[in-house]
């Protein structure tokens, strides 16, 4: 049998971590922009909008988020699609991502106060410079945060697409343990390299938000 | 593409206790996530400075990590150290840490919104340290927190489906039995997601009575 040394199941683990980082940045950057989307088709109030987003959101926070994978993953495969973990993990991954970040940022521009519409209004911009120039700006700051904070959710939330067989640390964490018979040492490692990952990160969203009460009081 | 749901609703019966082994796990989870959550909450907001720093590492350790590699340490890792767990304890044990993490901070944020008015007062009314956290400080605290309390519960049941992977016998691992002999993967994962959205409301109601009738209410 190979010797393992805590190197090896380090190093072994650093390689699989890529994965993580690059399946939580696709998520992300892909969630945010249907979410942007849908916030978008809400506050302009489309016609069915607030009821179709409103259930999507419901519907994605609602349900485990491993079932979503699995629907992905046997839902395309149904449709002829021969879809790898892959291609699985980042479309469940984006939809739930964009549920959330659409909900939260909803919450971020209705807290913007109604004079600020109406003097956007009584200026006679259109919604795209309302949004732009008036309410986008004041409600990104209230936003980053959470966002932030979010992101956190996203990371660990990748750890899930394991289980359908996309190997990342968490995948790569029970391949070496399986092959060590050492899972004692082998998760104590994944977990601490999701912290590593995870805290730096909420650090960053606790400081922003202190930022901003601070200039708020 | 054919779907075909009935192969999956003749499955009821198990799927009716799935969903109830879920709904245990959830309850004792809960009440075992708010008694560490409590717990942690007042270390970390009125105990001693040690206590209060591990307390915080504890909870720092646990948001930051995802739920599945906490279960797979406590299920897998824990062992070695000569503690045996069947999944059911091992499930139950990784969920009640995780959500006692997650309510530590909520409490905190409960327990830090007190007026410092009633905590001079009941300490005037004579009241030993005990009596003013339980009794002044800790249900209106946790009547302000209660409705993301109850988000938090809802999310450790829905992570609970986690728990079908070291064969705890809830809703998930019966949708995967179930698709394993009739190969209606799809058809059997709506019908559990389903059932988890039916749960999650019904489960946001209950708690939110709950909380009013048991936990904070006059």
């Amino acid at each position: 049998m190979v010797e393992f040394t805590l190197w090896d199941i380090a190093r072994n683990l650093l390689l699989a971590a890529r994965w993580t980082v690059l399946l939580s940045l696709i998520a992300f950057v892909g969630g945010g922009l249907v979410g942007l989307s849908l916030l978008l088709a809400r506050v302009a109030k489309w016609p069915g909008a607030e009821r179709y987003v409103g259930a999507y959101v419901q519907l994605f926070q609602g349900t485990p988020l491993l079932m979503q994978l699995f629907l992905a993953y046997f839902g395309l495969a149904l449709l002829g699609w021969d879809v790898s973990a892959w291609v699985a993990a980042a479309l469940a991954l984006t939809l739930y991502t964009s549920a959330f970040l659409a909900e939260i940022w909803r919450g971020c521009v209705a807290a913007i106060p109604k004079g600020q519409w109406e003097a956007a209004e009584s200026l006679a911009l259109n919604f795209g410079e309302k949004m732009r120039h008036v309410v986008g700006p004041q409600a990104l700051r209230i936003a980053l945060a959470p966002t932030v904070g979010f992101l956190v959710q996203v990371i660990k939330g990748t750890a899930l697409a394991s289980v359908i067989g996309f190997i990342e640390l968490t995948k790569a964490g029970t391949m070496i343990s399986n092959a060590t018979f050492q899972p004692f040492k082998v998760y104590a490692c994944v977990a601490l390299m999701y912290f590593a990952l995870c805290w730096p990160v909420s650090a960053w969203s606790r400081s922003i938000e202190r930022k901003l009460r601070r200039a708020h009081a | 593409m054919q779907l075909d749901f009935l192969a999956v609703l003749a499955e009821w019966p198990a799927l009716l206790r799935g969903a109830l082994v879920t709904l245990v796990l959830t309850a004792v989870a809960t009440v075992g996530g708010l008694a560490l959550g409590v717990a942690c909450g007042w270390a970390r907001a009125w105990g001693a400075r040690p206590l209060a720093y591990v307390a915080g590492a504890y909870v720092e350790l646990i948001r930051n990590t995802p739920f599945i590699v906490q279960l797979f340490f406590v299920f897998f890792g824990l062992p070695s150290l000569g503690v045996k767990l069947t999944p059911e304890i091992a499930s139950v044990l990784a969920m009640v840490i995780n959500l006692g993490a997650y309510a530590a901070e909520i409490v905190r944020a409960g327990i830090e919104g007190t007026p410092r008015g009633q905590i001079e007062a009941a300490r005037s009314l004579a009241m030993n340290e005990w009596q003013v956290f339980m009794r002044v400080v800790l249900p209106p605290a946790l009547g302000r927190v209660w409705p993301a309390m109850v988000s938090q519960i809802i999310i450790v049941m829905l992570g609970s489906a986690v728990c079908g992977q070291i064969a705890t016998a809830e809703l998930s691992y019966q949708a995967n039995l179930i698709q394993s002999r009739n190969f209606r993967a799809f058809e059997a994962f709506i019908v559990a997601t389903l059932v988890y959205l039916l749960l999650s409301v019904a489960l946001r109601h209950a708690l939110h009575w709950a909380g009013r009738r048991f936990v904070f209410g006059r």
